[in-house]
């Protein structure tokens, strides 16, 4: 519950954002984001809420840990288990 | 070279960059050379400073790092695990609503944890409804899928309780509650800087929970309490470097608040998420889970909320609870020890023993943020050489 999760914006419908994280795309609710956000900004997501727009210049370095994160991790990897939950219980998307 | 590590720590460290995968070797390196080098300089030992963030927890031991921090050097795991700290009788509350008929929803590792006798898991065996959900608005769902009433159990730092205010505030069904065990970190900061017992000399503050509160809250707390406070990033490298410039301000005995997260973390926060979690909630006091009551260190609803706030609504049987026994173990474990920075899992007895992941005693070897349990996956103080 402490660690957030980044995403790309792919489609906004009012209060709710569908978003893709690392290739799985789930609907985020944008109701405490600190920013507005459109289609191709990454935000930080934690259980289902948007809690970040991510500036661009900082986007390579926040998808860094993920990325190595999910790519080298073994099944019984606890912070990679926390990503994952987080990424398969966010809402799935309807786009 | 002044950035010179002993030998033994020299080589541990190449032994992790190796095996651990670090991305940046040279600068994880350096990195290390500047923690070893000033906790020389500080010339007391131990240095002890104090994290409160269970994914810094993870990263630390699962990338091996407290092997290449100095033998004097202790870097302890403070009240970091929103699981953890949710102290027995708000568990018990959530258990007697489960058997009194009620739908309880909460975030998964809660099932697991007891109170003073029983999990959430323990009420469901014995007949009672409860559901997992991962979010607040899974919760909301579900009451609006039945008829039934659905309080939703809800727990975690700031992080979470934003989430929950925002759902509270988007007019859920009626047959919807929230029975809240919210906790806030800055008060326990507080509390754990006082401890005589530990001894910190320094904080690490949590990457995501200061996403919302912003660093600027934690100025008043280093000038009170002439503690340094960094905040801090989730690889390996960001931890290295917040440890780096940490001992230095305690070197220095400056007692400043740096920002070593600042892709994530701005002085004011999101402003939109204080709004509403200060909307939807009040700071009271309360008991932390074997630490401590800690003034304003929970959230609850505030009165215009009185009528989604389960402790309202319902009357809580907790009497029909003292038929049962409490586990025998539980007088022996220590999870508040631990979380208070006064003990490590290994001064436990029951660690790994009769304490384990598949059946944990104490709330710290249940989720996956505990101390314990991460502990029991990765090893606290790896031994490189042995991988």
């Amino acid at each position: 519950m402490c660690l957030g999760v980044p995403g790309k914006v792919i489609s906004v419908d009012g209060p709710f954002a569908v978003v893709d994280f690392f290739g799985v795309r789930r609907q985020v609710s944008l109701d405490i984001v600190d920013e507005p956000v459109g289609p191709g900004d990454y935000i930080l997501n934690h259980v289902g809420f948007a809690i970040r727009r991510i500036p661009e210049e900082d986007i390579g370095g926040t998808l860094a840990l993920y990325e190595g994160l999910l790519r080298e991790a073994g099944a019984d990897d606890l912070m990679a288990a926390d990503v994952r939950g987080e990424i398969a219980g966010t809402k799935v998307g309807n786009a | 070279m002044p950035d010179a590590l002993p030998t033994a720590a020299e080589s541990r460290l190449d032994s992790a960059i190796r095996q651990l995968k670090f991305r940046d070797p040279e600068t994880a390196r350096k990195l290390a050379g500047t923690i070893a080098r000033v906790t020389k300089e500080i010339g007391r030992s131990p240095v002890s400073v104090m994290h409160v963030c269970g994914s810094h927890e993870q990263a630390i031991a699962k990338f091996g790092l407290r092997a290449t921090f100095p033998k004097d050097l202790n870097v302890i795991m403070g009240p970091g695990c929103p699981v953890c700290i949710t102290d027995m009788p708000e568990v018990d509350e959530g258990v007697a609503l489960a058997r009194q008929g009620l739908l309880i929803a909460s975030y998964g590792d809660m099932l697991k944890v007891r109170g003073t006798v029983q999990s959430l898991n323990d009420a469901q065996a014995d007949g009672a409804d409860v559901a997992v959900v991962y979010s607040a608005s899974q919760a909301v769902e579900l009451a609006r899928s039945t008829d039934r009433e659905v309080v939703f159990f809800a727990t975690g730092f700031e992080t979470t309780a934003v989430a929950t205010a925002a759902v509270i505030r988007s007019n859920p069904p009626k047959n919807f509650s929230v029975l809240s065990a919210h906790k806030y970190i800055p008060p326990v900061m507080e509390i754990v800087a006082e401890m005589p017992e530990n001894r910190v000399e320094g904080f690490l503050a949590a990457g995501h929970a200061a996403t919302i509160t912003g660093w600027g809250i934690f100025e008043a707390f280093a000038e009170k309490h002439r503690l340094p406070v960094v905040v801090a990033g989730f690889e390996p490298l960001d931890i290295l470097a917040g440890l780096a410039r940490l001992v230095e301000l305690v070197r220095d005995r400056e007692p400043a608040v740096v920002n070593m997260f600042p892709r994530c973390v701005t002085k004011e926060g999101n402003r939109r998420a204080q709004e509403e979690l200060w909307s939807v909630f009040r700071p009271v006091g309360g008991r932390w889970r074997g630490i401590a009551h800690v003034p304003n260190g929970n959230l609850r609803l505030r009165d215009e909320w009185a009528h989604l706030d389960a402790r309202r609504r319902f009357p809580i049987d907790l009497a029909s609870l003292w038929d049962y026994a409490p586990s025998a173990l539980t007088a022996d474990c220590i999870c508040g020890d631990i979380m208070s920075g006064i003990a490590s899992p290994s001064n436990c007895k029951l660690f790994g023993k009769e304490c384990v992941p598949d059946t944990p005693v104490g709330a710290c070897m249940v989720s996956s943020e505990g101390t314990c349990k991460i502990w029991h996956q990765y090893g606290g103080h790896p031994d490189l050489g042995a991988l």
